[in-house]
């Protein structure tokens, strides 16, 4: 049996982490959806017919599986967090309502649309259930996000005492919703998303175009993985170098707003000037191997590099460290880590993206074997950096809830106990593998079978498309 | 700028805290309404055997349960942003209840987008298993929370959840069938009238049975069963169940899924009349002690005016997108 306090702070990273997995891949694909509808109503090219459909249906079923695994953690604020709930509820319920009326209903009932309603309704309400779709996903980050940046950057409130429990009141609703955190993080989280979907696409269509073009197996509607493949880098290559020059400046803004967090991200225990940015850095004993950077190390790191990082430029720039703060530090082990795979995924991402475009000019993007299992590879790293980046965020507040206003071990219900806690932690384990695995599952079946082709469609594929092996290489 | 507008009272003079405890169960009553015929559905999946039917009857409500099921977000997010303490100590209170309630969405949600994956017989027996028990333990576990909440229950099991979601099931058949009959034609629209017809006698005993039960667990509800406006809705709910049964014999489906609409907006004005002035019993909060304070209110109150009339027209586009009979053929 687990504290309760530490059952409900597993059971919702674990539930969280289940849950973005799916809005990654709803709000990454949004955009896409939106271009190939388009692209349906207005060309007569057939390709644009099969990306929507194929695409879609990915859509519905990762909207679904969002949709459930999205009310367990609303509920969660209520049965594990009552503390929080009560203490913030003034100022951090308004936005999820907000989010329910403005955003998820906007979404799901235009989805009914998108879906089912091709042959129902005309071109341009059909157009319009696709711009709905993906504005009421955007939506859902925003307000969500704004929920989140406001526990990360608090301000807008006041404590105040109401039956014997103190309490935040909504002071300036301008200081506390257009808080300083939101837009870093609203960019960093879209752009995260559609990269993490282009990578996905990519992935997929390098494992067709490997098989067709490198093996010469025989592949149904090579045009389709072809023009998904090309559609999918174009993005990747808008957004991979985006988000790495984003993420620095946004690491500075992290610098500012909450410094133990940086200190944790960088592992810097002692306030010090001309601070190394350590790229990996070994403990020397066993003993330290949770503790990076702890007194004893062996390390590579670039001289003055995270004062650089931090400051904006100024390698003697002075960082607070760990040991400076009156509360205890968060995991450093965990921050550190996580932030390092994140920023080295991110370079790989762009690294990824300029291999494939030199490919696509040299024009050999379809035979060069080693870059499709690159990608093949990459497919899920994306979403691997979001789940890592969401750590740094969340684990690296720690141990405040509410950064310098409520300890996370002060929010949790009061009348929890640790059985009912484990107990639901140990159900949800169980139900949540059993999930990803059939969404997987799923997922994996929908891409093995592939586009719809042939007669399904409403304008016939051109012959030379559905015949497999002969496809001239151009567009 | 907006501070003294905002800030200074409420809105408009208006008796906010009233007005969203009335929301909040409007909400409730619309979810039950669209969410409840969709269970229904569920439930009525599980007594059809034939292929066609059961297709026919995922096809009708395809397109909608994802926007219904939504109300319940929305109704969350509304108790939670008017009165967290209440959102707060009713979910922490009832904490198993409120995870087997998660357990059984998951199951509904799922179920029919994994039917139509495969069309093996085993994995559909299996999932058409996991539909109906979803369909029919999400209204029961969700009218045993409401049961629990106006009895003032600190246990996550007592008789009185049970009682009233016992009732809320027979609620959701009630709506089911006459969605259904909306949406189907042929054998599946004749025959599920006799479920209908049942379903709404046993709502009634339901109801009775459930007035009885809560007066039992709390003498606070027994002098509120006793009021006039208590009375004159359960004598409403007789007089529209005999219209009910009357519209399915005269095949006037729509009337008869009006019928249901009104019955369960009349069930949760019941539930909010037993509670009000309390909005929760067991904690000793009021409408009037447990509202946020006024600065926020007023900005809820301004965004729930402007977001609620766009949402109502979503729901018109879908509805009549997908008006007239589903076929089997279609959907997912
Ligand atoms: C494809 C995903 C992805 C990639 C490649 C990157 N990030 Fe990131 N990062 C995220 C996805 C992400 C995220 C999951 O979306 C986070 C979590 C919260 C947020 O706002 O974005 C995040 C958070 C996050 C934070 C923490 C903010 C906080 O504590 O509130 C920083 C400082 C950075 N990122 C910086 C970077 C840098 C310097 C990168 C590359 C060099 C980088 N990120 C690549
Ligand atoms: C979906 C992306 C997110 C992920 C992957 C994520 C991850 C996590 C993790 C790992 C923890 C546990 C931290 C710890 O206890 O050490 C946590 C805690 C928490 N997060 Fe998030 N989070 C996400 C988004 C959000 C958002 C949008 C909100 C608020 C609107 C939020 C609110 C909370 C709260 C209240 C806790 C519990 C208290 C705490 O442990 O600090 N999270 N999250
Ligand atoms: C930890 C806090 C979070 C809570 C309480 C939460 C809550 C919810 C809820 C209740 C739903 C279901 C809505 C429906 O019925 O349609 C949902 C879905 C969704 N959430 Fe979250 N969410 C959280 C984190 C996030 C984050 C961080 C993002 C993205 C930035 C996000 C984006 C979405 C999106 C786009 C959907 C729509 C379903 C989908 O497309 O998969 N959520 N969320």
């Amino acid at each position: 049996m687990v504290d309760p306090v530490l059952a409900s702070r597993l059971q919702f990273a674990l539930t969280t982490i289940v849950h973005i997995i799916f809005p990654v891949v709803s709000m990454g694909l949004a955009p896409f959806l939106v271009y190939f509808t388009y692209k349906d109503i207005r060309s007569d090219d057939p390709v644009y017919e099969q990306l929507r459909r194929f695409w879609t249906k990915i859509f519905a079923v990762s909207f679904v599986v969002g949709t459930v695994t999205g009310i367990v953690l609303e509920f969660e604020f209520g049965t594990n967090f009552a503390a929080f709930s009560a203490f913030a509820g003034e100022l951090f319920g308004g936005p999820l309502a907000i989010e329910g009326m403005m955003a998820f209903m906007l979404e799901a009932t235009f989805l009914g649309v998108f879906v089912f309603g091709r042959e129902r309704v005309g071109d341009k309400l059909y157009f319009v259930s696709s711009v709905a779709v993906g504005l009421g996903t955007w939506l859902s980050a925003v307000w969500i996000l704004v929920a989140n940046s406001w526990m990360q950057t608090p301000r807008g409130y006041e404590l105040a005492r109401e039956g014997g429990q103190t309490i935040v009141h909504l002071s300036d609703p301008i200081a506390a919703y257009a808080n300083p955190r939101f837009p870093w993080m609203f960019v960093h989280m879209q752009n995260a998303a559609v990269e993490s979907v282009a990578l996905l696409m990519s992935g997929i269509a390098a494992y067709y175009v490997f098989r067709h073009h490198v093996w010469g197996y025989p592949v149904e509607h090579p045009r389709f993985w072809q023009k998904t493949l090309k559609i999918a880098l174009v993005v990747l290559l808008i957004t991979a170098p985006f988000q790495v020059i984003h993420g620095d400046a946004y690491g500075r803004h992290v610098a500012e707003t909450q410094p133990q967090k940086f200190a944790a991200m960088e592992a810097v225990w002692e306030t010090d000037s001309y601070v190394p940015e350590y790229i990996v850095a070994f403990p020397t004993s066993v003993d330290q191997l949770l503790d990076p950077r702890a007194k004893e190390l062996f390390g590579i790191g670039i001289p003055g590099g995270a004062s650089w990082l931090a400051s904006g430029g100024d390698p003697n720039a002075e960082i607070r460290g760990l040991n400076s703060f009156e509360t205890e530090a968060p995991p450093v082990a965990i921050v550190f880590w996580a932030f390092r795979a994140m920023v080295g995924l991110g370079f790989w991402f762009v690294l990824l993206a300029f291999w494939a475009g030199y490919r696509w000019r040299t024009g050999d993007l379809y035979e060069d074997g080693l870059l499709h299992k690159a990608l093949m590879g990459s497919s899920l790293l994306g979403i691997l950096a979001v789940e890592l980046g969401w750590i740094v965020t969340e684990v690296g507040r720690q141990p405040w809830v509410v950064q310098g206003v409520l300890k996370t071990s002060e929010g949790v219900s009061p009348g929890l106990t640790g059985s009912e806690a484990t107990l639901t932690l140990a159900g949800f384990a169980a139900v949540y593998l059993g999930l990803l695995s059939l969404y997987t599952y799923v997922i994996t079946r929908i891409v093995r079978a592939g586009p719809p082709g042939g007669d399904e469609l409403r304008t016939p594929e051109p012959r030379d498309a559905t015949d497999g092996a002969e496809v001239a290489v151009d567009d | 700028m907006t501070e003294p507008f905002l800030a200074g009272g409420p809105l408009f003079g208006l008796p906010l805290p009233e007005l969203w405890f009335a929301l909040l169960f409007a909400i409730l009553g619309t979810f039950l309404f669209l969410d409840g015929f969709d269970f229904g559905a569920g439930v009525l999946f599980g007594l059809r055997e034939g292929d066609e039917d059961r297709e026919t009857i995922l096809a009708a409500i395809g397109p909608f349960w994802d926007g219904n099921e939504v109300w319940l977000v929305v109704f969350g997010g509304a108790l939670f942003a008017a009165f967290p303490t209440v959102y707060a100590a009713l979910f922490s209170r009832h904490y198993l209840l409120m995870f087997a309630i998660l357990g059984a969405l998951i199951l509904r949600g799922l179920a029919p987008e994994m039917y139509e994956q495969r069309h093996d017989d085993a994995w559909q027996r299996w999932w058409g298993r996991s539909f109906v028990a979803g369909s029919a333990l999400s209204p029961f576990l969700l009218g045993a929370f409401v049961g629990n909440w106006v009895a003032g229950a600190g246990r996550s099991l007592t008789l009185s959840g049970v009682v009233v979601g016992a009732t809320v099931v027979a609620l959701a058949v009630v709506s089911g069938v006459a969605f259904l009959r909306v949406k189907a034609r042929g054998a599946l629209r004749e025959e599920i009238r006799t479920y209908g017809e049942g379903a709404v006698v046993a709502y009634l005993v339901g109801v009775v049975a459930s007035l009885g039960v809560l007066s039992l667990a709390a003498d606070r509800v027994a002098d509120a069963v006793a009021t006039l406006p208590v009375l004159a809705l359960v004598v409403a709910s007789v007089a529209l169940a005999a219209g009910y049964v009357a519209a399915l014999r005269a095949d006037r489906d729509h009337l008869a899924l009006a019928a249901s609409a009104a019955m369960t907006y009349g069930l949760v004005a019941v539930v909010a009349l037993l509670l009000y002035p309390g909005i929760d019993p067991a904690g000793g909060h009021t409408v009037d002690s447990a509202i946020i304070s006024t600065l926020p209110l007023n900005l809820m109150s301004v965004g729930a005016a402007i977001l609620l009339p766009l949402v109502a027209s979503y729901f018109v586009v879908l509805y009549s997108a997908f008006s007239g009979p589903a076929e089997p053929t279609e959907g997912y």
